[in-house]
């Protein structure tokens, strides 16, 4: 039998994400059908989950299920896979490319000294990994040396596994603290309720210099509550106050790839357009013709957006209803 | 309190990417400080200069990293050193050794980088060197504030805000919203220029090698996107041709 590889789902607001069935099917894509593809589930009350999942996996699904895992903390999550990894040594562990992701996959990475390939949008032959660099200016494929690697996945890449002819086993595993937790999480505040991810939006709506204060991205939040697109913004409106930085998407800040990305009152600088250029449909709206974001468009309007973005709620919400 | 800050130098955000004989060209480009890292030096500078102690930047990459270096003296820091050796691997696990090596000679309380690079975007090495050098890390944080040896921290996951507390020594990575980075002033540029700057092969961190994990195998520009069209008309007709055209034509709504 050939070394087992390894996914590791995650769970968020109760739910497993579905970057999670994303990177089961980067595992398939890369290791082949036959490959023993088990995943680990890390979590609260995830027996519902656990379950979920291997229908997906057909493989072994390993559940951590203990009350302090209930949301991610750095070393509480690496203990509770580390025993396993040390059993299964597997050729290679897939996970999403998501605020965990990003932080677990690299302590992994170091603590089984693996290579770690970051932000893969694609798989191919001979088991090349695509991933962007200068955040989308270019793309590089790049591959394993040797040994064992870690993969983390974007979300909306690569399309999610199907569920398994056979669903797998859930195998429970215990959990021990470990003694001295260096790092202790006092307080986790979500973020406003309902708000759709930036990263997996499949509809962004992002607002630029031209929304002209906070209150200016009312309209946008508007489209997005009838699209259940997630809203942005460019670095211009971050720097000038009008909202988080949390929002921001460019080489500095989130690159996302939706399926349409509507840019309101932005000029389209390089930084910016790194950050979105890979969306599906791109539309702008700007008052000036001349404003490169223009260049990048499948659709422009030339025009207020404080004219045209209520108009366009108001046609979405016609033909949506 | 000892702080180290790692540092990339990295191409300015507004360079366009040209690629000659399958490499990225760095002919005529800008070079700066990695953004995130900008943050990572202010703060570091900030602690320092709230709770004493001595600001160290360090970056692995070629001789012209030093500029990024001088750059991090004149904003304020105290020293600075530079790994560079063409047997130090291009990618995240070598850096991360080279690193390592270097850091686990000094006495360290406080590491601090950016949250990733804007250049590669991996995203590894910081937290990788956390875990070689067994400290705790608090990633993607936009507040740190310390306390004798605790130190409590927000991170950014995804909008999520998470305070956590660490005990010291610990490593942490910057998000935007972290801090306003300051401009060097000019006495600062002057003086940068005689403070410390080591530069360290790998024989001077005496290590025979620090090995890439990965390689890269191909490099390419994204398709071009051609510019699409101009939908003209009243706000009112524009917006119900365009809710028109996703329907139809781009099936995307």
């Amino acid at each position: 039998m050939s070394q087992p590889v390894l996914v590791i789902a995650e769970v968020r607001g109760g739910k497993l994400r579905q970057v999670s069935l994303e990177a089961l099917q980067a595992a398939r894509i890369a290791r082949g059908e036959g490959a023993d593809v088990q995943a680990v589930i890390v979590g609260s009350g995830i027996t519902a989950l656990a379950a979920e999942l291997a229908g997906y996996v057909g493989g072994k699904v390993h559940a951590v299920d203990h009350p302090e895992l209930a949301s991610y903390n750095a070393p509480a999550y690496v203990q509770a896979v580390k025993g396993l990894l040390e059993e299964l040594r597997p050729a290679r562990i897939y996970l999403g490319h998501t605020a965990e992701g990003r932080d677990l996959a690299p302590q992994l990475a170091a603590l089984l000294g693996a290579g770690q390939i970051s932000d893969v949008i694609s798989i191919g032959e001979g088991e090349l990994y695509k991933r962007p660099v200068y955040a989308g200016k270019a793309f590089e494929e790049k591959r394993f040396l040797s040994g064992s690697g870690v993969v983390t996945v974007r979300p909306n890449n690569i399309p999610p596994a199907e569920p398994a002819a056979a669903p797998g086993e859930v195998v429970d595993r215990d959990y021990a603290p470990p003694a001295d937790l260096r790092s202790i999480v006092r307080d986790v505040l979500r973020k406003a309720g309902g708000k759709v991810d930036l990263a997996e939006a499949k509809i962004v709506i992002s607002g630029g210099r031209g929304v002209k204060s906070a209150d200016g991205f009312k309209p946008l939040e508007e489209l997005a509550d009838v699209l259940g697109a997630a809203v942005g913004a460019s670095r211009g409106a971050c720097d000038a106050g009008y909202c988080d930085y949390a929002l921001q998407i460019g080489q500095t800040g989130k690159v996302v790839t939706p399926e349409v990305y509507i840019a309101c009152g932005i000029s389209g600088a390089i930084q910016h357009l790194a950050g979105m250029s890979q969306s599906r449909v791109i539309i702008a709206i700007n008052k000036d013709p001349e404003a490169p974001i223009f260049k990048v468009a499948d659709y422009g309007i030339v025009g207020d957006l404080f004219d045209v973005v209520p108009l366009l709620t108001e046609e979405f919400r016609k033909v949506l209803a | 309190m000892n702080i180290y800050v790692l540092l990339k130098q990295t191409f300015d955000t507004e360079e366009k990417i040209v690629i000659e004989d399958g490499r990225v060209s760095d002919d005529g480009v800008k070079f700066v400080i990695n953004p995130y890292d900008e943050y990572a030096v202010e703060e570091a500078l900030q602690q320092r200069d709230q709770h004493g102690g001595k600001v160290t930047v360090v970056s692995v990459g070629p001789d012209r990293a030093a500029e990024a270096l001088r750059q991090a003296l004149a904003m304020g820091a105290d020293e600075a050193v530079l790994l560079t050796d063409g047997r130090i691997g291009a990618d995240e696990g070598a850096a991360a050794a080279a690193l390592e090596k270097y850091l686990s000679g000094q006495s360290v309380d406080l590491v601090l980088g950016g949250n990733f690079s804007v250049d590669s975007g991996g995203g590894q090495v910081a937290v990788r060197l956390a875990s070689r050098l067994g400290l705790p890390h608090v990633s993607s944080i936009t507040s740190l504030r310390i306390d004798g040896s605790t130190a409590t921290a927000r991170r950014d996951a995804e909008g999520d805000t998470e305070t956590l507390e660490v005990t010291l020594p610990a490593l942490f990575t910057a998000q935007q919203g972290l801090n306003e980075p300051r401009y060097p002033s000019l006495p600062n540029i002057m003086k940068a220029k005689k403070k410390p700057f080591q530069t360290l092969s790998l024989d001077d961190l005496g290590l025979s090698a620090a090995e890439a994990l990965t390689e890269r195998v191909s490099l390419s520009l994204p398709p071009e996107r051609g510019a699409g069209q101009l939908i003209p008309g009243s706000p009112a007709e524009q917006a119900a041709r365009l809710v028109e055209l996703l329907r139809t034509e781009a099936k995307a709504i």
